[in-house]
């Protein structure tokens, strides 16, 4: 039964170049940042955000309009693009910034997103935005829940299960915490950060990767949306962790404990 | 005037070969490409079927090896990402790309698994397309979705009496008003195992010789009868089975390309599918040298890594030049068939020389990784193994060398 007053369903799914995670990482020999001239793909947790728009299409069917995949990032971001393309979204749109320009933070990115969200209006509106909770290259975790707070939705993020209501409005998450798990219900428009369980992304099967040629990526510049992108922070040195020296072998637990005391980590 | 080979790599239209002088200005540079130029869309393909083939083929490799039997999940895998017709139209249910994605295809799963490689190449390169080249509109529409979908084919030249010499086949194929009654065997038949439709080269007139070779297309259960099950040497999970005919009846509207067109189906066929061959020894060698390479940098003896002594350094190098002109050979041989130019020479330089490139790069790569290496746990031995059947099927090495002995005989007397 197609939901009767409730508005079909647009989900934007934001999607990152970053570093492939097989990887070796470097850190450059200036000491600024990693080596970047290495293998990128699409950021694993927006390959699940990616999977987890296209489930609910086949599941919700009809209720979902369009899934949208959307990047900011340098012209090679698109081929990210075109791998989500494949997997199943409908279009794309492609906030290119120069080769040169310094990656985006966060912030820019959140507010990039809130910029194009804010464009849509009517039928074009966006109802759910699915994206990974981290880049594995910078490990912020903070571009979900800043766009959240720019745009004033509520946020369900580390999600391991997403179920939506589109006659309700509403989805139930299950998050992931320190503790264990936590289910909230959330009123729609939503934006939903995707954590490891949540889903195992397909494979881009070769008929899909044809069809992705078809379908539309439209360009757009920071200046076409407003927001600068100017970095706020500066990385002042970027260093490899301190090799691991050998441990030792004890012999009893009694000793263990001991050692473990004389090391200042335990409570008494 | 000096000809110099420049090709434009893209699938858009194409200068042909221009004659030129020294010192005449090359005029349309915009599409002269290096030789290892590929489409967005073949770059993703690659990267989607490496993905697969290491997270879904790898894990099982070994198991289908020494079980000596393809697992039936790899099989749908490979039919679920849409690898099983990939030159086939969309129409008919395929991926309707390029012949270079089917050799991206080929030489991806051979990196990881030569077995399963073959079973796709067999099944794209040389079913899919008898059907696409040759078939009728009929045809066409009732097997190639199939073909795509589910159905794993198979095709069935050689005979017990027969293989460089195709076509002394004795396989009979009798008239019997609108059906054909086959009898015969087939030997060496790759895919045979799991196949259910299976292409059949029988003569229907052996007083015209090689004339009278025709193709039928075959179901299983119209009682083709699969007897013994080679064990082999290398890609044991590839299963290589005898097939027997004993009045195999098939309707008349199963001959594909017409009565007696058999023998020009197979030449022109197995041309193409040598290209198939050398993707997937290409894939082997790399894969070979992938898996052994890192090991020899993490393994230190007298206190450095073992790839770094000269003599190992100057072996692995060899080994990545002989892989890198293996790899050339394929893909512009691929290429050249793309773009309608004649191929055969370039075929069998490629197929010849990436199954030589194979066993050497193979065998390194087992002594690169000493004992560990010549244990079976790694799989390095396994791709040298495998390697060994790069000079025999699909047009031995001295086949491929006589082809191409013929090429420069024409050219140079």
């Amino acid at each position: 039964m197609r939901p009767s007053a409730a508005r079909l369903l647009n989900i934007l799914v934001p999607v990152k170049r970053s570093v492939d995670y097989a990887v070796k990482i470097r850190v450059n020999p200036q000491q600024t940042g990693v080596d970047l001239n290495v293998k990128h793909s699409m950021n694993p947790f927006d390959e699940i955000a990616v999977e987890e728009a296209v489930r609910l299409r086949e599941r919700l069917k009809d209720g979902v309009k369009s899934i949208k995949a959307v990047t900011i990032g340098p012209p090679k971001a698109s081929e990210t693009l075109r791998t989500a393309l494949a997997m199943g979204a409908d279009s794309a749109i492609h906030v290119e910034i120069p080769e040169s320009a310094p990656a985006p933070e966060p912030l820019g990115v959140a507010k990039a997103l809130h910029a194009l969200i804010q464009r849509g209006d009517g039928e074009g509106k966006v109802d759910l935005v699915i994206m990974g909770k981290q880049a594995i290259d910078d490990d912020a975790g903070q571009t979900g829940q800043m766009l959240a707070g720019l745009l004033g939705w509520g946020q369900a993020t580390f999600a391991s299960k997403v179920q939506v209501d589109v006659e309700k409005r509403e989805a139930v998450v299950l998050r992931e915490i320190d503790g264990g798990s936590e289910e909230i219900r959330c009123r729609l428009p939503l934006v939903v950060t995707t954590d490891l369980r949540l889903n195992e992304p397909r494979y881009a099967s070769l008929p899909n990767i044809m069809k992705a040629k078809k379908k539309p990526i439209e360009k757009l510049t920071a200046a076409d949306l407003g927001v600068d992108f100017t970095p706020r922070l500066e990385t002042l040195k970027v260093t490899e962790p301190p090799v691991r020296v050998g441990g030792g072998k004890v012999e009893s637990v009694d000793e263990l404990v001991a050692k473990l005391k004389d090391a200042g980590f335990t409570a008494a | 005037m000096l000809r110099t080979g420049l090709r434009s790599l893209r699938s858009r239209p194409v200068l042909p070969t221009r004659l030129f002088s020294t010192s005449r200005r090359i005029r349309s540079e915009a599409l002269v490409n290096s030789l290892d130029v590929y489409t967005e869309e073949e770059t993703m393909l690659r990267e989607a079927v490496q993905r697969f083939a290491t997270d879904v083929v790898g894990p099982k490799v070994r198991e289908m090896d020494e079980n000596e039997q393809m697992d039936p999940a790899i099989i749908k895998g490979l039919f679920e990402q849409g690898l099983m017709g990939v030159e086939t139209s969309a129409e008919h249910g395929g991926a309707e790309s390029s012949f270079t994605s089917a050799i991206i295809v080929i030489e991806e799963l051979a990196k990881v698994d030569p077995s399963v490689s073959v079973l796709c190449d067999v099944h794209n390169t040389l079913v899919n397309t008898i059907f696409r080249k040759y078939g009728s509109k009929e045809q066409q529409d009732k097997w190639l979705p199939q073909l795509a979908e589910s159905k794993l084919g198979s095709f069935c030249l050689s005979e017990p009496a027969s293989g460089s010499d195709a076509f002394a086949l004795q396989t009979r194929a009798k008239k019997d008003g609108d059906s054909w009654i086959i009898n015969g065997s087939k030997m060496w038949i790759t895919n045979s195992y799991e196949a259910e439709i299976f292409l059949i080269f029988a003569n229907i007139d052996p007083s015209k010789g090689y004339k009278g070779i025709t193709c039928f297309v075959a179901t299983k259960d119209m009682g083709i009868q699969i007897a013994k099950k080679e064990q082999k040497l290398g890609i044991r999970a590839s299963s290589t089975c005898t097939l027997n005919f004993d009045d195999l009846k098939i309707p008349a509207e199963n001959i594909i390309g017409g009565e007696g067109k058999g023998y020009k189906i197979a030449i022109e066929i197995l041309n193409e599918g040598r290209i198939g061959i050398a993707a997937q020894m290409l894939g082997l060698a790399q894969g070979a040298f992938d898996k052994a390479v890192p090991y020899t940098y993490s393994r230190s003896q007298f206190g450095q890594p073992v790839g770094t002594f000269q003599g190992m350094a100057f072996q692995i190098a060899q080994a990545a030049v002989e892989i890198e002109s293996a790899r050339l050979l394929t893909y512009n041989a691929a290429r050249r068939k793309e773009e309608g130019k004649s191929f055969t020479k370039e075929a069998a330089m490629a197929k010849y020389w990436s199954s030589v490139v194979a066993q050497k790069v193979a065998g390194s790569a087992i002594e690169w990784a000493g004992g560990v290496g010549f244990t079976r746990e790694t799989g390095i031995e396994k791709y040298w193994r495998d390697s060994k059947i790069g000079a025999i099927y699909e047009g031995t090495s001295n086949i491929q060398l006589q082809t191409i002995a013929k090429f420069i005989q024409k050219e140079y007397s």
